[in-house]
């Protein structure tokens, strides 16, 4: 398996072959409370970067799943929109989100930066 | 005459006595007002639940308690708040509003009686010092005294069906919890140290308040979780409380109540005591209203899963006609709930919608409350 890495926006992503993973990180569904909905993008959305591709609402509030490139949505983890407490119970696992096809390549943080930006 | 306190400029943040408890516990820490309070321990929804389905245990220290006291502390709330708070009998407690001599809203308030010449006036933090400057102001040609004894003051809630169960067997020595009727409190001892047990709170479930000096804030809590094991008692964070007040239908400072809203636009017409005492701050501009076309608070529901927050827009066909004051999906209704303020005429309309992030959610006019215990039993 390759190697996870993070975005500032709290996110994470992991990059096999062409195809990337995205979820929020731990830290994030922590912040977030009990997640209650999500709202996924459709298979084949184009976007670019910055560009909010989905929501995670929890009791609480929103967060967005923010591209942290351009590319295209290849699969949507439908597991998880059935249940989004997913999320919280594995933000990092089986509460990923979507998997992309990037077009750029994104500015991504190792582990260490990320923890150090959540400390 | 006087008033004591800590003014805003030269306070130092204050702290919950139970931090280190909460801190000990797993709390997620929010700050709330300047103070570092729970919003959840773990999940903000099986907290909810808890307090629905047996109880849950809150500290909400970082409410404000300022003592009135003196011969002319009746009368001199009466002059000062909202309400007639010279009615009430010692042990009483009464929801009452701090109004602006416009007729908005300062602060809404639990105003209990302690005697004759002593009362419990119990604030939101955020407007701890608000309300005690607007006490102080008032209190000119009255012979009483307003003190902030917030900090030396610690205020737990055990709210939730099994909440009698649990508080009745900490070893409290006072008269029978049983026979304590809402809105009414009762001198107790625990461990030597006095605590005013009161059956109020803002869950929409029975339940106690008790306030207990600082120091003795960690062996009252501590009791209370220990007695609370064999009901299911969990510890709750402010998350959970908004949830579980939204439900019930209660207004919340900042949110539904604020200085440019008056008592009746947000159904609390009732607070306000026009009939039955003489002039207090605020009256001649509630008996003036406030003003034709003045927004009307309004409950919400909807379907589906995405909720409405406060600050969206509510429309009728493509017209803003109000906007949310708090949202939520409800968690023991399973739905979207709202409260909002509107236009009167949207009070009673069948097409509105409130746009959540760019779509249009459609939503119901709702009485309030949501949720009632009784409708529920």
């Amino acid at each position: 398996m390759s190697e996870t890495k993070y975005t500032k926006d709290h996110e994470w992503v992991r990059v096999e072959g062409d195809i990337a993973t995205i979820g929020i990180t731990d830290y994030a569904q922590a912040q977030l409370g009990d997640v209650v909905f999500v709202d996924l993008p459709g298979i084949g959305r184009a976007f670019a970067a910055g560009e909010a591709i989905g929501e995670i609402e929890s009791t609480k509030s929103v967060g967005e799943l923010l591209a942290p490139a351009a590319g295209e949505v290849v699969e949507v983890n439908d597991e998880v929109a059935g249940d989004p407490t997913l999320v919280n119970s594995g933000a990092e696992g089986a509460g990923w989100l979507v998997k992309v096809r990037f077009s750029d390549e994104p500015e991504l943080l190792d582990e260490a930066a990320y923890r150090e930006l959540t400390a | 005459m006087t008033a004591t306190g800590a003014s805003p400029a030269e306070a130092t943040a204050p702290e919950t006595p139970l931090l280190a408890v909460h801190e000990a516990a797993g709390a997620q820490l929010i700050d709330f007002a300047g103070w570092r309070m729970p919003v959840r321990y773990g999940s903000d929804l099986a907290e909810h639940e808890a307090v629905r389905e047996r109880a849950g245990l809150f500290d909400l220290s970082h409410m404000a308690e300022l003592r009135v006291s003196g011969p002319d502390a009746a009368a001199f709330l009466d002059a000062a708040l909202a309400g007639r708070l010279s009615a009430i009998e010692p042990w009483q407690a009464k929801y009452s509003l701090l109004l602006t001599e416009q007729g908005g809203i300062v602060d809404d308030l639990i105003v209990y009686r302690l005697g004759e010449r002593e009362f419990l006036v119990v604030a939101n933090a955020s407007n701890r010092h608000a309300a005690l400057a607007a006490l102080a102001e008032r209190l000119d040609g009255f012979d009483a005294t307003v003190v902030d004894e917030t900090e030396q003051t610690a205020l737990v809630a055990v709210q939730g069906p099994a909440a009698l169960a649990i508080v009745g067997s900490i070893g409290l020595e006072s008269e029978p919890l049983e026979e304590l009727r809402y809105y009414r409190s009762l001198p107790a001892v625990f461990e030597g140290e006095d605590v005013l047990v009161a059956r109020t709170g803002y869950t929409g479930e029975d339940g106690f308040e008790l306030y207990i000096a600082a120091h003795a804030a960690e062996d009252l809590w501590r009791a209370i979780v220990l007695a609370g094991e064999a009901h299911g008692l969990a510890l709750c964070g402010l998350a959970a409380r908004d949830t579980l007040r939204l439900e019930a239908g209660m207004p919340l400072y900042g949110h539904e109540l604020s200085r440019d809203v008056q008592p009746v636009q947000v159904g609390l017409g009732r607070v306000v005591a026009l009939k039955t005492k003489g002039d207090f701050v605020g009256r001649a501009a509630v008996e003036a209203g406030p003003g034709e076309g003045a927004p009307v608070l309004i409950g919400l529901t909807a379907e589906g899963r995405r909720a409405p927050r406060a600050g969206y827009p509510v429309l009728d066909g493509d017209r803003v006609v109000g906007s949310i004051t708090s949202g939520a999906l409800s968690p023991t209704l399973g739905h979207p709930i709202a409260m909002a303020l509107v236009e009167p005429a949207a009070a009673s309309s069948d097409s509105l919608t409130v746009d959540v992030r760019g779509s249009r959610l459609p939503a119901v006019v709702t009485p309030l409350p949501f949720y009632t215990r009784e409708a529920r039993a």
